[in-house]
């Protein structure tokens, strides 16, 4: 292989590949080298059991930016466009969450809901337009930052004084004090609260929490399912890229991205050297910085940033096989195509969290479920189902080490507060498949099993995501970038990582 | 738990230096007791020039760094290449933040294949951790463990080799050995902070007593002289060597901007290896030398005897014109017969051979006078003679 090309993408995650379309469609030549045999990265369908098949990674579409899809002129077909929420209840009074209301939960609950939502989508509404864009670089003096700095201000600004106010309070508040001034149902609360610290290694009471609430309503605010799992939007992705004229190899591990007098010069792998003046890294910052380029390549100082990066995943993925649906008293048929939180209580979430502080599993550990067999028969034999959790918590630093026995314990810890919630599960599982972040790092490359590459938190946020010195997805290394979710604006299938990326580099080119 | 030290600690040659002291001078230098002058500085500074000075440098911080990695971590820590520097060899060089600024010079001892010893001034065990994040690599402080000494002066080869140690003949400047005193081990290296003839003995501190006994009586005939700092900044002024403190603020100890200084306004450009893969400050120092940089170390040779302490450089006599720099270290140069300088400078000031004006103030009977003098800058060191580099030295 002695080809050249403008730009190598290492990882054919989602970003890679809209970063490698939008460069191919600015007329660039792309490679994306994969070192797995199919694209997709953490966002991938695969076979569990015989017969059985999930997605592996994200189980759920929290919203491919418009603004991706309308670049690359993709679609994704999707089985339920919008799933419901369904707070499970042990005594069968289930609370039914929709975007702004709740039913089955007190009339005075259901009114402050609405008034909950309303406010939560005034600041979300603020950081989703924050999504896709570069963060603005404080203090390197150029007047696109100023400008950038400038329209944040701005936009900050129109949400009024009163909002605004709020906004900066609420900026490093908890979830749990806010749904605690708000709610009398435990289940509601406990419902919030979780999905406000899915995927982070935060409890409800951790300061930041709301911060992350309003990170998971700014993609879009609803869940979907798409037709073939996750792994079909990956496709999409690949084929559009493809088509674009984007060069993608699976099965082909980058072993090192070759750096030369201070600037990359392309990449080594088991084929051979491929050259190009620009690499693009899917990987996350420490795979990238430690793994792929080297930490001699880099400032200590920058080094040490990257290194202390807090990204020590905390969420299991629990994959089962079942014979038969679980029979839950006060659920209709059609309700199992949601999604349900298994989350009793805000507390029964800070709880499941304090072990995780210590290196251990939560004993009780809450849950986002959801059945993607019932409305998409491809990835379960017929009349068999299939079960995805994310369960929490799961610390990636587990104090004795993932061993055969924690995982069995785990598992079985899980199982039971799975058969708790949803009586007679036990019996209908055929096959399961428990997957902790040591094995998400396994599988996906991502260091520390970390879904958004990278704690989503204050201190990792925006113009300091992954670290100061990258947040504009240029690393301090001539031609070498980011483009996954360790930017800005984090984890998710978003998309919208891939696209900055890809602004900020044609945005380079055409300055030069 | 390891109790921790109260009050000031004891260098290995502690008690041999109270035998010999008079003046009862002392000062804490890395939380070590010691001393300025023991007797007479003026004398001592001529067993520098002269005979044979002994200075204790134990309190130098010394790091053993050992693995695989040792090297290549060396070559990113530093801006000189350390590749080059074979084992038995001493490479003398600076490291740098993140925006090539100076934070220390020191030694980078080679002791054996991939086994480094890096002595400094200053303490930088935190810094040097950092920096060894993604090497495979190991820090160890080794202050305490090693008893180090300086002889120095025209005579020190020869009170050394009768004292009884060998192979010191064939020992060229920046090269070191393994020998042995009796019995007891000695790391000896042509090294010093003078800039003459001189060597530093490295050794445990069980055998710093003997060893110093036995280097006294073999030079008693050649006049010997146990040294203290003061002295021996004087040497190190006549030597051009820069004191961190004085010449470069340690770049993380500044908090104004513009307060630390880079190698090349150090007059250091030769020890900035562009050639040699990334090193801390690489992309600044690329930048600064493709920028230009502000500021610029001088050697001044200035008219007249008083020293120009503390002095403000101007362009001429006629202070009407705002200052171009300032002195940082002075003294009349026995050796040179001259009043001599470092200072800096704002660029493009500071060339070999520009006259500059300093400023001098001086106290006669409580009174302040001021004059401005002639202040010439020079290349190089304002003493380097031959001995320094003769191998082997001449027998005295």
């Amino acid at each position: 292989m002695t080809e050249r090309f403008d730009a190598i993408v290492v990882g054919a995650g989602h970003n890679g590949l809209v970063c490698a379309a939008l460069l191919a469609k600015a007329g660039k030549k792309v490679l994306v080298l994969e070192a797995r045999d199919e694209v997709g990265g953490a966002a991938v369908t695969r076979p569990f059991a015989d017969g059985f098949s999930v997605s592996a990674g994200a189980h759920l579409l929290h919203q491919l930016q418009p603004k991706v899809m309308k670049a690359l002129g993709v679609t994704v077909p999707l089985t339920n466009e919008r799933l419901s929420t369904v707070a499970l209840s042990g005594s069968g009074e289930h609370l039914f969450i929709d975007d702004h209301s709740v039913a089955g939960a007190s009339d005075k609950d259901a009114e402050a809901f609405t008034e909950f939502m309303g406010w939560s989508d005034t600041f979300a509404r603020f950081l989703n337009r924050q999504l896709m864009k570069p963060p603005p670089r404080l203090g390197s003096g150029q007047r696109k930052d100023t400008i950038r700095l400038a329209r944040l201000g701005l936009d900050l600004r129109m949400l009024g004084r009163a909002d605004m106010r709020d906004f900066l309070q609420l900026i490093g508040q908890n979830i749990y004090d806010e749904l605690d001034a708000r709610f009398d149902s435990e289940l509601l609360k406990g419902a919030i609260a979780l999905d406000a610290v899915t995927g982070t290694h935060t409890g409800p009471r951790s300061p930041g929490s709301l911060v992350t609430w309003l990170y998971r309503l700014c993609t879009g605010g609803h869940v979907s399912q798409p037709a073939g799992g996750l792994g079909a939007v990956s496709k999409a992705l690949a084929d559009r890229a493809e088509a674009l004229g984007v060069t993608i190899q699976t099965g082909v591990p980058v072993d090192r991205i070759v750096v030369d007098n201070g600037r990359v010069v392309g990449v080594d792998t088991a084929e051979g050297r491929v050259s190009s003046w620009k690499v693009i890294s899917n990987a996350d910052p420490k795979t990238t910085v430690f793994g792929l380029v080297g930490a001699r390549h880099f400032e200590s100082t920058f080094v040490r940033r990257v290194h202390h990066l807090r990204s020590k995943g905390n969420v299991a993925k629990l994959h089962l096989g079942l014979d038969a649906l679980p029979d839950v008293a006060g659920l209709r048929p059609e309700d199992y195509g949601g999604r349900f939180l298994l989350a009793p209580s805000a507390d029964a979430v800070e709880r499941a969290f304090n072990p995780a502080k210590y290196g251990r599993c939560s004993s009780k550990p809450v849950f986002e479920v959801c059945f993607p067999s019932v409305s998409d028969d491809s990835c379960a034999p017929a009349g068999k189902h299939v079960l995805s959790a994310l369960v929490q918590f799961a610390p990636y630093d587990h104090e004795g080490g993932w061993t055969d026995v924690a995982r069995a314990d785990f598992l079985d810890g899980s199982v039971a507060a799975l058969d708790e919630a949803m009586p007679g599960l036990r019996e209908r599982i055929l096959h399961s498949e428990l997957r902790t972040p040591v094995d998400l790092e396994a599988e996906f490359g991502v260091s520390g099993g970390h879904w958004h590459h990278g704690e989503l938190g204050l201190d990792q946020f925006m113009f300091v995501r992954p670290v100061a010195g990258a947040a504009q997805y240029r690393m301090p290394l001539d031609g070498l970038y980011l483009c996954g979710a360790g930017t800005h604006p984090g984890g998710g299938v978003t998309g919208a990582p891939g696209y900055n990326a890809a602004q900020v580099i044609l945005e380079r080119e055409r300055s030069r | 738990m390891t109790e921790v030290h109260q009050g000031r600690l004891q260098t290995p040659f502690y008690s041999r230096f109270r035998a010999v002291d008079t003046l009862n001078e002392w000062h804490t230098w890395n939380g070590y007791t010691v001393c300025n002058s023991p007797y007479c500085a003026d004398l001592e500074y001529f067993a520098i020039r002269n005979a044979t000075a002994v200075f204790d440098l134990s309190p130098m911080n010394k790091y053993r760094i050992t693995g695989p990695d040792a090297g290549a971590y060396l070559d990113r820590l530093v801006t000189r290449s350390v590749s080059v520097l074979r084992p038995g060899r001493v490479g003398y060089s600076v490291w740098c933040d993140h925006d090539g600024k100076v934070i220390d010079d020191g030694t980078i001892f080679h002791l054996s294949e991939g086994d480094y010893r890096l002595c400094a001034a200053g303490r930088h065990a935190a810094w040097f951790a950092d920096a060894a994040i993604g090497f495979d690599v190991e820090i160890d402080d080794e202050t305490a463990d090693v008893a180090a000494l300086a002889v120095q002066g025209p005579t020190s080869w020869s009170v050394l080799t009768r004292a009884g140690f060998e192979g010191l003949e064939s020992l060229k400047p920046f090269g070191l050995i393994y020998t042995e005193l009796r019995g007891r081990p000695v790391m000896v290296s042509r090294t010093g902070f003078t800039g003459d003839l001189g060597y530093e003995l490295w050794m445990s501190p069980e055998d710093a007593g003997a060893i110093w006994d036995r280097i006294f009586e073999a030079g008693e005939l050649t006049g010997i002289r146990a040294i203290g700092t003061d002295a021996l900044e004087l040497s190190r002024i006549e030597a051009g060597y820069l004191a961190p403190g004085l010449e470069f603020l340690p770049a993380d100890e500044t908090v104004r901007s513009g307060r630390s200084r880079s190698p090349f306004e150090l007059g250091l450009d030769w020890l900035v290896d562009f050639t040699k893969p990334n090193f801390n400050g690489r992309r600044a120092l690329a930048e600064e030398q493709r920028r230009g940089s502000t500021w610029r170390l001088v050697r001044l040779d200035i008219d007249g005897n008083k020293p120009a302490h503390n002095a403000y450089i101007f362009p001429r006599e006629s202070r009407n014109k705002s200052d171009v720099g300032f002195v940082t270290s002075a003294a009349w140069s026995p050796v040179c017969k001259k009043n001599v300088a470092l200072g800096t400078v704002r660029q493009p000031h500071g060339l070999p051979g520009e006259t500059l004006w300093v400023e001098i103030y001086y106290q006669r009977e409580m009174h302040w006078q001021r004059k401005m003098a002639r202040a010439t800058v020079v290349e190089g060191p304002f003493w380097a003679p031959d001995r320094r580099r003769l191998t082997p030295p001449s027998p005295y």
